[in-house]
């Protein structure tokens, strides 16, 4: 439930991230001058005089406890219980790959399952600021789910729209919320330059379009809990999972946040991007010494991770190259293989952004870009039961006929 | 009227056609570039259409089957 708006966000103005315009705390993405994309500019000397790790810890057990540093004002944001979700030594992973401080973020149990229910907490919680009465958003998986879920709690409309080729769990994973579900008989593209169309035609909060400045931010959390989970210190290494880049520039942009409150020491996280084959355009401009993304249409089995024009491309590649970190490409063949490696080793069932990740991790681990001993966390973002279909394959149970004999028989063969 | 911002993505192969200013003549359609990054191997425009909304969508479909990627401005809207 949200309480009554208070100014309590720390927020000056919303900035252009192209050519600086300033421009008021209102729900815009673009810039009317550049149309570049608008970022929230904090003032960071009232969040430094507000926040301590003290205040830290007796915030509640979930990412509001990092309220201070969220483009939020109401006091009590529409909390679903999201975040401050384990952080897990993987000594078994750990061992497999030869790391000895390996550790899995696991953003799988979120009450939706994956991340998105971070940005999507922010977003909705600033859409009722805004006296937005409806919710929306185009996607093909998490973002659907989580925006239903908020909506929903919210009391607010909810219009979902998706390609109409979309497996029936996601969309019954959206519609149990009582969302209005619009699947669009068209190609991504299509899909894509009509939701376009639709955010600039209605008043509608698009969590991603006209309140993406604030959705972003929902993200810099997973970098406030590895942080505050290692106690009070930033790994080494994060590996994260790269659709449209903002995930990975805003957890780098949280840890760098910690760090300009006193929080934490200076930082020297390096920051690994991980891509599938399939829909790999930062890892191609990282590879080739670009500093500019070039689109591509998206082909992998990690339907999550297929954003084929990644609206943050380019700074994640300057996030990349501010922290020394790296852009893995995780073979097609590989992601399956990810998935069953996780959950053999540590019990966690990923969905396919959690096995491009953890190929992503093997790769660098072999191309001795992380080292054995240093301080590694490998972000797992939703869950393997949102993509069931892609193991189904792999999973093979032994059949036996109802008899003693038939069943020792079947396990002397195995 | 309505306006619409698009990012036009030039191949290799594409980059020296002024495909702007063709959209521009065949159409009923001001064109406003705001930003943009031309090289040897690719180029890309960031750009406001002006027009009626039937201009805007035959514009947009004669860019298309030229071989010019047409995305939103803000990237995709899509998400996973």
């Amino acid at each position: 439930m949200v309480l009554e708006a208070q100014e309590l966000s720390h927020v000056k103005c919303l900035r252009c991230r192209g050519c600086e315009r300033e421009y008021p705390v209102e729900p815009l993405n673009a810039c009317d001058f550049c149309f570049g994309p608008l970022e929230v500019e904090y003032d960071y000397e009232a969040i430094h005089e507000a926040v301590s790790r003290e205040s830290i810890t007796q915030g509640p057990n979930t990412m509001w406890r990092y309220h201070d540093f969220l483009p939020v004002d109401s006091e009590l944001a529409l909390d679903m219980g999201t975040g401050f979700t384990p952080l897990i030594k993987a000594e078994n992973l750990g061992r497999r790959l030869g790391l000895e401080n390996l550790y899995i973020k696991n953003d799988s149990v979120n009450p939706t399952f994956s991340f998105k229910d971070r940005v999507v907490s922010v977003a909705s919680a600033k859409a009722l600021e805004f006296e937005f009465e409806t919710l929306a958003c185009a996607s093909t998986g998490n973002l659907m789910g989580a925006v239903a879920a908020h909506g929903a709690k919210a009391g607010m409309n909810t219009m979902v729209f998706f390609p109409a080729d979309l497996e029936q769990g996601k969309i019954v994973g959206a519609g149990i919320y009582g969302a209005t579900l619009i699947a669009v008989d068209g190609t991504y593209d299509q899909v894509n330059r009509l939701c376009s169309e639709l955010a600039d035609n209605h008043r509608w909060a698009f969590v991603n379009v006209n309140m993406r400045p604030f959705y972003a931010e929902g993200s810099k959390t997973l970098g406030y809990e590895v942080a505050e989970q290692l106690g009070w210190t930033a790994p080494q290494h994060c590996v994260v999972p790269g659709a449209s880049g903002a995930l990975f520039t805003k957890i780098y942009k949280g840890l760098n946040e910690m760090v300009a409150a006193d929080l934490i020491d200076p930082i020297s996280t390096k920051m690994h991007i991980a891509q599938a084959e399939g829909c790999s355009p930062i890892v191609e401009a990282y590879n080739l010494g670009e500093t500019e993304v070039r689109p591509v249409r998206p082909n992998t089995l990690a339907k999550s991770l297929a954003i084929g024009n990644p609206a943050d491309g380019p700074y994640a590649l300057r996030t990349i190259a501010n922290s020394g970190g790296s852009a893995v490409r995780t073979m097609e063949d590989e992601i399956v293989s990810g998935i069953q490696l996780l959950a053999e080793t540590e019990g966690i069932f990923t969905e396919t952004a959690g096995g491009v990740v953890i190929s992503g991790l093997k790769r660098l681990v072999k191309n001795g870009l992380i080292k054995p001993d240093e301080l590694t966390v490998a972000y797992i973002t939703g869950n393997g039961l949102k993509t069931q279909e892609v193991v189904a394959s792999a999973i093979k149970p032994v059949h036996i006929s109802p008899s003693y004999d038939a069943f020792e028989e079947a396990m002397a063969e195995r | 009227m309505v306006k619409r911002r698009v990012k036009f993505t030039f191949p290799t192969n594409q980059i020296t056609d002024p495909v702007i200013y063709e959209l521009g003549h065949r159409f009923k359609l001001v064109t406003n570039i705001r930003r943009a990054d031309v090289r040897d191997d690719m180029g890309w425009v960031v750009l406001e259409l002006e027009g009626s909304e039937d201009e805007i969508a035959n514009g947009l479909e004669w860019v298309a089957e030229t071989g010019v990627r047409i995305d939103p401005v803000s990237g995709d809207v899509i998400e996973g």
